[in-house]
């Protein structure tokens, strides 16, 4: 009798991040050994404290570490098995990681469907494509369609964090950096938002990292979770464990992980 | 009234050739935060680039079309020689680039075509028009028209194009654009590439109005005050901006001019400017930062 032994399937690798250093200017050492994992269609959350680095290392995956000054001079980050070293933001863009900065950052003075637009222009689409990009964001976001010709700027918070996120899938990515999304809003709001955001993961497999000082909230949604204390990283383990363990509420009040 | 209105439309009209070297300005603002020193240098390097092709023989049309592809190829060069090495520094960094920029432009523009005055003749009349009593001058008119197909032409570019958003949102946030895949050297290119198309119509007109030699590289301080009173990121400001100077210069000359002696177009521009630095910082059109209150 033969058993046919079927290999266990290991998900797919989609980002890992190697024991990175990020130093700004040549002189300020922001990010000292951060190592993440992330896999094809996951949600993982990066949490930590104001200044833990959490931003920095989402900068560094990303590209726009370069814009900042900065630069990663130790370590390897893998975008699909590729070295992303020296690979431009506009660039990784392009090949599917898209960043939706700490604060929004939408374009204040373009109206919510020209923010949107924007997103989509990377691929060249036809127009036929860009319209049905357009009305597959407004789907997920009805708000936004209704407020379509109103400038970005004059917009709520909440929205532009939509919007932020909106824009950003226009450019069709496999994985999204979401900087701090719970930033500034009602808990309403914060809620909705990680709510699109799962059902997003879960029907159209994308990927994202998310870093969050509300920590309630992304272990919720998270399935793994990474902690960052002082450029490095201090704890990790599978979202529904740590959301149990108490030193992790303790941590978030300031406390000392350990 | 007749002297009145000959004087408010004399000097309307010529308002418009300081909007067309203020919208070179705004352009390159806008897209990157840079004041580009060197505009008025592009605009010296492109008439003179036309004078010679067409004292050479060159037919119109092919002489604007060779100097217009000499201002692209120029834009490129720019960018990757200049611009791209020095992305993410300061702006004063930037600002000292193009002021270096703007010596080596006028430099060789002398160096290769000569500095002497060359005159230019774009086959404009400047016989006078007389509307009712008014008289109008008919150069001033045909440049006032040109700056309007020119400016019409940029809105269509802003508004209704990609490229057109895509400049909007690198001017609005340089590192979202990023983050979203926008190409930011591409970007630069086509803006130094539409200033210098901006550049070459205006060099043009103020070329064939006071000959094409190297103060023609001054007029950029006659965009400075156009700037101030329009604000720096508003192409509508520019014009407006180029309006008010253009009318205020005139009539200030003929009403005010005569109690002190003359003498007031050269300097009422800046102090008029002054006055919109005191009371209106971002001038008439300048973006504020949108915040919602």
């Amino acid at each position: 009798m033969n058993t046919i032994t079927r290999p266990v399937v290991e998900p797919a690798e989609l980002l890992a991040v190697e024991d990175i250093e990020v130093v700004y200017d040549g002189a300020i050492l922001a990010v000292v050994g951060v190592s993440l994992r992330i896999e094809e269609g996951g949600i993982v959350a990066l949490l930590g404290a104001n200044g833990a680095g959490k931003s920095t290392t989402l900068k560094a995956i990303s590209g726009l570490v370069q814009a900042d000054r900065a630069r990663v001079t130790r370590g390897q980050i893998r975008f699909r098995g590729q070295d992303t070293a020296g690979v431009a933001a506009n660039v990784l863009a392009r090949q599917g990681i898209v960043h939706v900065l700490e604060g929004r950052h939408v374009f204040a003075h373009l109206t919510i469907e020209e923010n949107l637009r924007s997103g989509g222009f990377l691929r060249n689409p036809s127009r036929r494509e860009l319209e049905q990009d357009l009305e597959r964001i407004y789907a997920w976001f009805p708000r936004l369609k209704t407020k379509r010709k109103t400038q970005a700027g004059l917009t709520s918070g909440g929205e532009q964090q939509m919007l932020a996120i909106g824009r950003a899938l226009m450019t069709r990515p496999s994985l999204v950096l979401l900087d701090e999304p719970s930033m500034g809003l009602a808990p309403i709001i914060v809620e909705e938002i990680f709510d699109i955001v799962a059902q997003l993961n879960a029907q159209e497999g994308v990927s994202f990292l998310v870093a969050e000082q509300n920590i309630n909230v992304a272990l919720r949604h998270a399935s793994y979770a990474y902690i960052l204390e002082n450029g490095r990283v201090v704890g990790e383990g599978a979202a529904s464990e740590l959301a149990a363990r108490e030193d992790i509420q303790h941590f978030y009040l300031g406390g000392k992980a350990d | 009234m007749n002297f009145f209105l000959e004087t408010l439309i004399g000097g309307l009209l010529a308002g418009t050739m300081y909007s067309l070297v203020a919208i070179g300005f705004v352009l390159i603002y806008k897209a990157s935060g840079v004041f580009n020193f060197a505009q008025g240098a592009m605009l010296l390097f492109s008439a003179l680039t036309f004078v010679s092709l067409h004292e050479q023989g060159v037919p119109f049309a092919l002489a604007l079309l060779l100097t217009l592809l000499v201002m692209i190829i120029g834009a490129l060069l720019i960018e990757r020689l200049v611009l791209r090495p020095l992305v993410n520094r300061s702006q004063i960094t930037l600002f000292m680039a193009t002021l270096g920029l703007s010596f080596i432009i006028e430099g060789l523009a002398q160096g290769l075509m000569g500095a002497q005055v060359r005159a230019l003749d774009l086959g404009i009349e400047d016989i006078p028009l007389f509307v009712g009593e008014v008289m109008i001058s008919q150069f001033d008119l045909i440049a006032a028209a040109v700056a309007a197909v020119l400016v019409a032409l940029l809105a269509l570019l802003f508004n209704r194009t990609r490229i057109g958003i895509a400049l909007r949102a690198v001017a609005d946030d340089t590192r979202a654009a990023l983050s979203i895949g926008i190409n930011l050297n591409r970007i630069w290119q086509i803006v130094w590439a539409v200033a210098g198309m901006v550049g070459l119509v205006a060099g043009l007109l103020w070329g064939a109005r006071q000959g094409v030699q190297f103060s023609l590289s001054l007029v950029v301080l006659k965009a400075l005050p156009v700037l101030i009173i329009g604000g720096f990121t508003s192409i509508g400001g520019a014009i407006v901006g180029g309006l008010i100077v253009g009318a205020a210069e005139n009539l200030a000359e003929a009403y005010i001019g005569p109690l002190i002696g003359g003498g007031i177009t050269p300097w009422f521009a800046y102090f008029l400017a002054l006055v919109f630095l005191y009371i209106r910082p971002a001038g008439l059109f300048g973006d504020r930062a949108i915040e919602r209150v």
